[in-house]
């Protein structure tokens, strides 16, 4: 059947038709589709883990059990799952595993634009890499194979332009493979000093016989034309150098991005008067062609930073640009922003009022950053806000202490919050902790956590209670507030800051774009009663604006929270509609 | 044939994805290969959204570049002055007429251009404006403007009115059929 399915969807196909059987992964853009496709797939057990490490080994323990299993993460996910990563390269498999890693290059909705081939690298094990959604159903349901022949994860490298693209895939049947018998195996599956040692041999050969795969497999081709212009590219490049270049070079097109073949590479270049080595991010395969004599041009010519296109590869090949229209005119920018009823902001709203130093997390709420309520003094990774605020306040002392807090998410928070909040307990920081709990990971697109009382198919789960479990280790100050409360947040949020022991404030609402949460009637500005003092927009909701000097609510955006309501001196910001 | 080109342009929120998603379908049911590219995440929440749709024998990029595109259909009036650039010389604009304030001008940082329309035509560039919103409303919901945009682009095209109709009802929750083939009659007899 004819389909058209972004990349994700395709991988998700791939790994269901190959018989695939569970898949454990953490929400990431762009990685995110691959688990919800999979999980519409009865034949799969799919599930959210906390984060990608639990994820990670949850896919080992089914490989070990025999299953035919898979893993999905962003890239930044993959530094949390690095730990069984390396080392399930020494144990390999039983069934096959494959592990999604989604990179962003370009920066869509990431914190930093790292290359995960190194991991491939680092770790020694294969790494595929399609470049369309064909390739991607194709590829992802080869991975198991080629995990369960040479005995090893299988790295599975999406991008961004890969995974969100749209592309026809033609798609075939599920083939149930069952699970393979588990027989126990201490050798291969203990990894301590005396079997380890044993295993990092096997791990050296199978790169050996891995590089002989690379020299003629099904992932890796060449599309020889008349010309004697080479270039070698893999993934999304590929793509943009059909389109700018054509049939005016010829192409080494790579699927298997580690390890690298040598020889046909070799023998590739020896046939060409010049060849280019067009990827995105970090020079791998440039470094790889020079390691083994192979003179080619690439990072002088084509950027270490962000997305290519075809136009950067036209332009850095000195072909003609194309642009027409040139307005010269200042366009405002349009930065994304949080939603208009979004919970978040009237937390931000009282923490920037009383100017309080805030580390902050990953998630929707790192919006908050932005003006006019520019509330936020870093985001790291996930959970660095908890752990982040520990070091700050110990640096700082008690005058830190009185007027800093961190802000995490719900999600956030299960992922890897939790360790830092026992390291505020146990090494006694008066940190201030806030979880911002909208119930749902929400800059993902709404997946399900251990803390909203459901799974992955929506069906009822164990709901993980934050406040006992901020309690049990041993936070004794936990407080819940309603941010739409903007008087009750900033009387707790001043009392937490002068305690004299550490303490959690939940400030506690669901996201607004949450099916289940319906949105009032929109509020109204009566234009007599408005004196345009602007303190409403101070608030930094979307759906307020001046026209003709009077504030205006966009009726289409509001969702009739009332905080501004609240918030106007003049009580001219009205909740009926005046018809 | 040579690869065609739309960008579908907006605010997030808009409901440019079930734009792309008729667009595709109906590509697809046409024989052509197809590329839709989009960006989730981060850059939805009210941010600046671009969706390339890319259709022909063979497609081979994602995206849109400068110069490339033979229709922007926009969601908002600045917008389509954002993406301008990417226009083809005989390139088409579709614009709804639709103002919606980015946080820099609404605190007062920026100023929204009051007739970036005009300059876009004094450029030489081909625009069709239309208060889709409007036609939205009348069809029922504000929220299928995404669907009068599509019925405008449609009288572009050489598929029949019947061929959009089928993969509406192909791409559109069920509830929801008659309230867009309401809109796109709107959006396309306007």
């Amino acid at each position: 059947m004819k389909e058209l399915l972004i990349g994700n969807a395709a991988v998700a196909r791939g790994l269901y038709e190959a018989g695939c059987n569970v898949i454990s992964s953490y929400p990431g853009t762009p990685s995110t589709e691959i688990t919800e496709f999979a999980a519409k797939y009865d034949e799969i057990y799919c599930e959210w883990a906390p984060n990608e490490k639990v994820a990670c080994e949850v896919s080992f323990g089914a490989s070990l059990q025999g299953a035919r299993t898979a893993c999905a993460m962003k890239h930044v996910g993959l530094n949390v799952a690095a730990d069984p990563l390396f080392t399930l390269s020494y144990t390999g498999v039983n069934g096959g595993m494959v592990i999604c890693v989604a990179d962003d290059p370009g920066m869509h909705s990431s914190q930093n634009e790292q290359d995960s081939r190194h991991y491939a690298i680092g770790a020694k094990v294969p790494m595929l890499e399609p470049a369309d959604s064909q390739e991607s159903y194709e590829f992802a349901k080869k991975a198991f194979e080629l995990s369960e022949k040479y005995d090893t994860p299988v790295l599975f490298r999406m991008c961004t332009r890969i995974a969100h693209s749209q592309s026809i895939v033609e798609t075939g049947e599920r083939e149930e493979v069952g699970v393979k018998p588990y027989e126990k195996n201490p050798a291969k599956y203990i990894m301590m000093p005396g079997n380890a040692k044993k295993r990092h041999p096997f791990v050296e050969e199978r790169t050996e016989k891995l590089t002989a795969l690379a020299e003629d497999c099904e992932f890796n081709r060449i599309e020889y034309t008349d010309s004697k212009i080479g270039v070698i590219t893999s993934g999304a490049s590929y793509q943009y150098v059909k389109e700018a270049l054509g049939d005016s070079v010829s192409v080494y097109k790579l699927g298997l991005v580690n390890p690298l073949p040598v020889k046909s590479i070799q023998e590739f270049a020896s046939k060409m008067d010049k060849v280019y080595v067009i990827e995105e991010l970090d020079p791998i395969i440039e470094s790889h062609c020079k390691n083994i004599g192979v003179n080619v041009v690439g990072k002088e010519l084509f950027s270490l930073i962000g997305e290519f296109s075809q136009k950067t590869i036209a332009a850095a090949m000195q072909k003609d640009a194309k642009k027409v229209y040139d307005l010269e005119m200042e366009i405002p920018m349009r930065p994304p922003m949080m939603c208009a009823g979004c919970p978040h902001r009237g937390m931000y709203y009282v923490l920037a009022k009383n100017k309080v130093s805030v580390l902050g997390d990953i998630g929707c709420y790192t919006l908050g950053a932005m003006p006019p309520l520019t509330a936020l003094d870093s985001t790291l990774c996930m959970g660095a806000s908890i752990s982040g605020l520990h070091g700050f306040n110990k640096a700082g002392g008690e005058e830190s202490e009185k007027k800093s807090v961190c802000v995490i998410g719900d999600s956030t928070f299960m992922h890897s919050g939790v360790t830092g909040l026992i390291n505020i307990a146990y090494n006694g920081s008066n940190s201030t902790v806030i979880i911002l709990d909208n119930s749902i990971t929400g800059m993902t697109g709404h997946q399900q956590n251990p803390t909203t009382g459901y799974n992955i198919k929506g069906d009822p789960a164990a709901k993980i209670d934050l406040e006992t479990l901020c309690r049990s280790v041993g936070i004794n100050r936990v407080s819940v507030v309603d941010p739409y409360d903007l008087k009750e947040c900033e009387r707790v949020l001043k009392e937490e800051l002068n305690a004299d022991e550490p303490s959690v404030i939940i400030s506690r609402r669901p996201c607004v774009l949450l099916k289940y949460v319906k949105p009032k009637k929109p509020l109204t500005v009566n234009k007599d009663k408005c004196k345009s003092c602007k303190k409403c927009m101070s608030f930094g909701c979307p759906a307020i604006s001046m026209h003709d000097g009077k504030a205006v609510i966009d009726k289409t955006l509001c969702v009739g929270c009332g905080v501004c309501e609240g918030l106007c001196p003049f009580g001219a910001i009205e909740s009926e509609v005046q018809e | 044939m040579q690869t065609k080109n739309i960008m579908i342009v907006g605010v997030g929120g808009q409901g440019s994805l079930l734009a792309s998603k008729l667009l595709g379908r109906l590509l697809v049911d046409e024989g052509y290969d197809v590329k839709v590219s989009e960006v989730h995440g981060m850059s939805q929440r009210g941010g600046s959204v671009v969706t390339y749709v890319r259709y022909g024998e063979k497609v081979y990029s994602p995206i849109i570049e400068e110069g490339e595109a033979d229709f922007i259909v926009s969601f908002e009036k600045i917008e389509a002055a954002r993406w301008l650039s990417c226009l083809k010389k005989d390139g088409k604009i579709i614009v709804n007429t639709q103002q919606i304030d980015p946080m820099p001008v609404i605190i007062g940082a920026a100023q929204y251009p009051s007739d970036v329309l005009d300059e876009i035509a004094k450029k030489g560039a081909f625009v069709d404006a239309l208060d889709a919103l409007s036609l939205a409303e009348e069809a029922g919901s504000s929220k299928a403007v995404n669907i009068v945009l599509m019925a405008r682009l449609a009288k572009y095209f050489d598929i029949s009115y019947d061929k959009w109709i089928e993969a509406i009802e192909k791409t559109v929750a069920p509830k929801f059929i008659d309230l867009n083939k309401k809109a796109f009659e709107l959006g396309y007899n306007y």
